[in-house]
């Protein structure tokens, strides 16, 4: 195929065929079913893993793939998000955002124990930022954890945490020291400690992504957990925002393209007043305007990408990315909804689904003001 | 033991085939192109069998242009070994196919050549058969089980009746069917490993092949498109309707 992007290699396209392949047999029949149950089963974890497909971005050492730049995480995101549904990708890839802290701060021993079985998908691993009390304001976070001995006393509660009633592993932002960013630490809580317990929240969409709440009553976790130096856990947040950030935009971009897609085929296939629907040249005009955003987030997207795996930290660039790439998001679902008239409205079609997951893109892993507050300070506004 | 299997670049099975405007063939300009479906499980079948220690040497080979080298990279993400590029640009006939294939076969002194039943681009179904009269070894095509034993090997194959099982000496020519396996997911590390292996590039005239022309494409046409149906309202309708037919 005539390459279209400098960013792609044949092995890039040689993995999308071996996601699609996946996605295929092994994701799309079974999507409604996990939606209505409101998770995955932990063995898709196992099959993601034994098709290589939670491996990338880890290092070989811990049963990841060396070499595999950012740009195979795009193509595994537009690959798996040909099923429709941005709960899969959420919960199947929440130790995207939970395990690259244990990677980048851990010790070998802790990279050992809470890193290389999530990377083999025999365990679940997530990332427990938010609190009740807010989540764009992650430097005044509440759950506090008290040093005893070899241990810390936890309490407090996370909320809004993907793949929180699975998970064994929660990479838990905590508050060791003082007031303010300089006071937060990063520790892993295991499921089954005692005082830990979690109730599972229902949500507008991401349904088979098993979101919780998770409390800490008097939790005593080791010491030995805690990733990174006491205190420092910060900027570990900060710098795995980055990487997020870079995710959601890669699945808003894919969600667009597949709303693009699902529309065009069905204006293609509907006939109103005895003709295809595409013959309209409102119709056609739609589809464009579509597709010019699909393109013009894909470019943003793999140049911010580019600049990343040139060890770059475009930070202000990715807030605008992530907002460009949402917003245009809710944009071209708003318009796909439009094209499917009532078939969209009902349950169970893609574009429904991806209408209702636009709205946790946009919030999620930083809010649209939020970023835009980021990214003017970045600038010195 | 050695073996060889051969692999096409052929059009992705999900793409939906255009018609040349003149013509003259199918479109394959900015198609997205993949190996054989029937391939793939004939590497995957070879591949299990080196994992069971049965085979120590894969040899992948594909016949055609340049981008060839891409169904031979998958192949060796697969696990072969090493892989063969005969690069000739053009149309490659069945028979020129396996003038090629028997030469490498004999050059390497394979014992088994693992190929698909057929290629899904042209489904001439011939190559195996074809390579196997011009060696004169003995063939089991549309395989849907293949056991090694020593120099035998036992092939269950899948025939209009059901199943049939032969025993045929080594060497032989084994295609693969459908049911034989199901092709594994390639790991990205063995992906990008493949693109460390070698591919020997040869060339007809290195073989010393001739091309063959036996056969003459006159004209590609889209099949007959459905004319639309008529509603009956009643099963009596229906049936008058099928004996009119002469269908009942
Ligand atoms: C489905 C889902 C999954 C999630 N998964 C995770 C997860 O795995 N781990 C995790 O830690 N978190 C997770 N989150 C939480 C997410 O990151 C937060 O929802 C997000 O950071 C916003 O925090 P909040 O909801 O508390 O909103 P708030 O912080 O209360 O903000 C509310 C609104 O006010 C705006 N706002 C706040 N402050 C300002 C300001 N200074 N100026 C202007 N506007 C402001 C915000 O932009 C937002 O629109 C998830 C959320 C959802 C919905």
């Amino acid at each position: 195929m005539t390459t279209k992007s400098p960013f792609y290699t044949e092995e890039h396209e040689a993995f999308r065929t071996q996601v699609r392949r996946f996605v295929d047999r092994e994701c799309a029949p079974f999507i409604d079913q996990w939606e209505s149950a409101e998770e995955l089963p932990r063995e898709l974890h196992k099959k993601a893993a034994e098709a290589g497909l939670l491996q990338v971005g880890f290092p070989e050492e811990y049963g990841g793939t060396d070499g595999a730049d950012l740009f195979y995480g795009i193509v595994l995101t537009e690959e798996l998000a040909r099923a429709g549904s941005g709960g899969l990708i959420a919960s199947l890839m929440s130790h995207g955002i939970g395990t690259p802290p244990i990677i980048h701060t851990g010790t070998h021993e802790q990279k050992l124990k809470f890193a290389s079985p999530v990377i083999a998908g025999d365990k679940i691993a997530a990332l427990a930022i938010t609190e009740p009390s807010g989540g764009s304001d992650v430097a005044n976070l509440k759950t506090r954890a008290v040093r005893d001995g070899d241990h810390y006393v936890i309490n407090g509660s996370k909320t809004f945490i993907t793949s929180g009633m699975r998970a064994d592993y929660i990479t838990t932002a905590v508050r060791t020291g003082g007031d303010g960013m300089g006071g937060v630490s990063l520790v892993v809580i295991e499921a089954g400690t005692p005082g830990f317990t979690r109730t599972p929240l229902q949500k507008m969409g991401w349904w088979c992504s098993d979101t919780a709440t998770l409390y800490f009553d008097n939790c005593r976790v080791p010491v030995a957990n805690r990733i990174g130096p006491e205190n420092a856990g910060f900027m570990a947040i900060m710098m795995n925002f980055n990487n997020e950030r870079i995710m959601l935009a890669a699945q808003a971009y894919a969600f667009a393209k597949v709303c693009y897609e699902e529309s065009l085929a069905y204006a293609r296939e509907r006939t109103t007043f005895g003709k295809p629907l595409i013959r309209n040249q409102v119709i056609r005009h739609k589809l464009i305007d579509m597709q010019t955003r699909v393109e013009a987030i894909k470019a943003n997207l793999d140049l911010m990408t580019w600049r990343v795996t040139q060890k770059q930290m475009p930070i202000a660039e990715v807030c605008m990315l992530k907002n460009f790439a949402t917003t245009n998001l809710e944009y071209v679902a708003n318009e796909a909804m439009q094209i499917f008239g009532g078939a969209g409205y009902l349950r169970g079609s893609k574009v429904d689904r991806i209408y209702r997951e636009t709205k946790v893109l946009t919030i999620g892993g930083g809010s649209q003001e939020i970023m835009k507050d980021l990214a003017a300070r970045q600038l010195g506004y | 033991m050695k073996v060889l299997v051969s692999v096409k670049r052929v059009v992705d099975y999900n793409v939906r085939i255009q018609i040349k405007p003149d013509g003259s063939g199918v479109v394959t300009d900015g198609v997205k192109h993949s190996m054989n479906p029937f391939d793939e499980i004939a590497m995957e079948e070879a591949v299990r069998l080196k994992e069971k220690g049965k085979v120590t040497e894969i040899i992948a080979v594909t016949l055609g242009g340049a981008k060839g080298e891409e169904t031979l990279r998958t192949a060796l993400a697969f696990g072969a070994d090493r892989a063969i590029h005969v690069k000739e640009e053009g149309e490659i006939q069945p028979l020129t196919a396996a003038r090629a294939l028997a030469a490498i076969f004999k050059k390497e002194g394979a014992q088994i050549l693992f190929t698909g039943k057929q290629a899904i681009d042209d489904d001439a179904n011939q190559t195996a058969q074809m390579t196997a009269a011009l060696l004169d070894l003995p063939q089991a095509t549309f395989a849907s089980k293949v056991e090694l034993d020593g120099t035998k090997a036992q092939v269950t194959r899948e025939i209009d009746a059901g199943l049939e099982t032969l025993e045929v000496d080594l060497p032989a020519v084994i295609s693969a069917d459908l049911r034989l396996n199901e092709p594994r997911y390639l790991k990205l590390p063995d992906i990008m490993k493949a693109k460390k292996k070698t591919i020997e590039a040869v060339s007809f005239a290195d073989l010393g092949v001739e091309a063959a022309a036996s056969l003459k494409t006159i004209k590609t046409t889209p099949p007959p498109t459905r004319s639309k149906g008529v509603m009956v309202k009643t099963v009596d309708e229906l049936v008058s309707a099928l004996k009119a037919k002469g269908l009942v």
